[in-house]
């Protein structure tokens, strides 16, 4: 039985064989439940769309306001990057360092990376600092809270209502899409097909020289 | 039970590749994508009571010192959490009130609880269930992010309700304790070991084979 064979439960350390699945499947760790691996065809280019999509919408959604208030004819409007702003302003850095890290450096950092492995891949190259990239996308992704940022902003809206007038902008909208967009990206890029697809090209290269 | 570290093979986290443990060498590396690789996660149990015992302590300023402080032309008014939880209820938002109270009242406290308790079955060895401890803890790594919600808007709302004299809110320092609180457990929960669950009660069982035998 060759090693490659193999998986080991992370949870609980169980080693196990690799079965075949059906499309859109997931294998169960046999002892503790847990999800071991996902069969999902194509998921590499999906995540590859998914993640060339959320860097535009990135952009846009850091652009824009995210909402305007309007209370007694006085307006005001904030970006994701004013509020963290204000925060210093007000002499607590620490949870604008907070707020800017978890809702716009690790979600770039998790869209970059993500795109840096798979553009090349697509086109049948390695990218150099692959493992590096790799491990990027692991150690960033609990940190990218963009869809619990979005549940914040509904709190807040709902509280000002109480106050003033509150337009939702352009921000809003695209930040809705890219926590949708975001998680389809994350989703779909699997460890065990990226390192496949990897391991085949590495191959083809050994064979060519 | 049985576990790839117990023959000799170890996974790796990051990329799931599979080797044998070599004898000698102490710094594991994986030789796929280069993360650094342990059979078991380095220190577990006491960086993770450590990292809760720091959250224990603050969540108690956490909760009883003001995250937001509103000033207008009538003075200043002071909100702790639970009070920006009860001024949703009574503005006709129930179902915001449930969620706010839920993300930063009830799934701290519940963080806490769980992994002290995973803790603890873990170092008495406990047989007891080990794949519902195991679903515990998969849960408390998925939950504790959502805590963050009360961080956003505290943000948020300083940074649109700036009117000058009329009305301005600023966090308060309460909100730098609970944020603390959020980061310490997120950090306590990665750095529980949830492979320890089952070499304790490998361990048992093995115990229990040995006294068998040596009864008969």
């Amino acid at each position: 039985m060759a090693l490659n064979e193999l998986i080991v439960c992370e949870q609980c350390d169980l080693p196990q064989l690799e079965t075949p699945l059906e499309p859109g499947d997931k294998a169960f760790c046999s002892r503790c439940g847990n999800v071991l691996y996902r069969l999902q065809p194509d998921g590499l280019r999906r995540s590859l769309i998914f993640s060339l999509t959320a860097a535009v919408l990135f952009l846009i959604s850091n652009s824009f306001p995210i909402v305007s208030i309007d209370s007694q004819g006085i307006t005001n409007s904030t970006t994701l990057l004013d509020a963290a702003d204000r925060l210093i302003e007000d002499g607590i850095p620490s949870i604008a360092a907070l707020v800017f890290a978890t809702t716009f450096l690790m979600p770039a950092l998790e869209i970059m990376a993500l795109i840096y492995l798979l553009l090349p891949l697509h086109f049948g190259r390695l990218p150099p600092g692959l493992p590096f990239a790799f491990r990027l996308v692991h150690l960033v992704k609990p940190w990218a809270m963009i869809e619990v940022f979005m549940l914040g902003l509904l709190v807040t809206i709902s509280k000002l209502n109480a106050l003033a007038t509150v337009e939702p902008d352009i921000g809003l909208f695209s930040f809705i899409l890219l926590m949708f967009v975001v998680t389809v990206a994350s989703v779909n890029f699997d460890a065990r097909i990226f390192w496949k697809r990897v391991d085949e090209l590495q191959e083809l290269q050994v064979k060519a020289c | 039970m049985l576990t790839a570290a117990s023959i000799g093979i170890i996974g790796c986290d990051d990329c799931g590749f599979v080797q044998r443990i070599p004898l000698t060498s102490t710094h594991l590396k994986c030789s796929r994508c280069a993360a650094t690789m342990h059979a078991r996660k380095t220190n577990s149990i006491s960086r993770t009571w450590a990292l809760l015992i720091a959250a224990y302590v603050l969540i108690i300023p956490a909760n009883l010192m003001p995250v937001m402080a509103t000033g207008s032309l009538f003075g200043t008014e002071k909100d702790t959490i639970f009070g920006g939880v009860l001024y949703l209820w009574y503005s006709d938002s129930e179902v915001l009130a449930i969620i706010l109270f839920t993300a930063s009242i009830i799934i701290p406290f519940a963080k806490l609880f769980s992994l002290s308790f995973l803790l603890i079955s873990v170092q008495i060895r406990s047989t007891w269930k080990p794949k519902l401890r195991s679903k515990l803890y998969r849960a408390v790594e998925a939950i504790g992010r959502w805590s963050m919600i009360d961080v956003y808007v505290a943000t948020m709302l300083t940074a649109l309700v700036q009117f000058g004299s009329l009305m301005s809110i600023r966090a308060g320092a309460g909100a730098i304790a609970f944020a603390t609180v959020v980061v310490l457990t997120i950090f306590a929960a990665e750095s529980f070991d949830p492979r320890l669950i089952w070499d304790a009660a490998d361990r048992q069982k093995n115990d229990d084979h040995l006294a068998e035998e040596l009864h008969v």
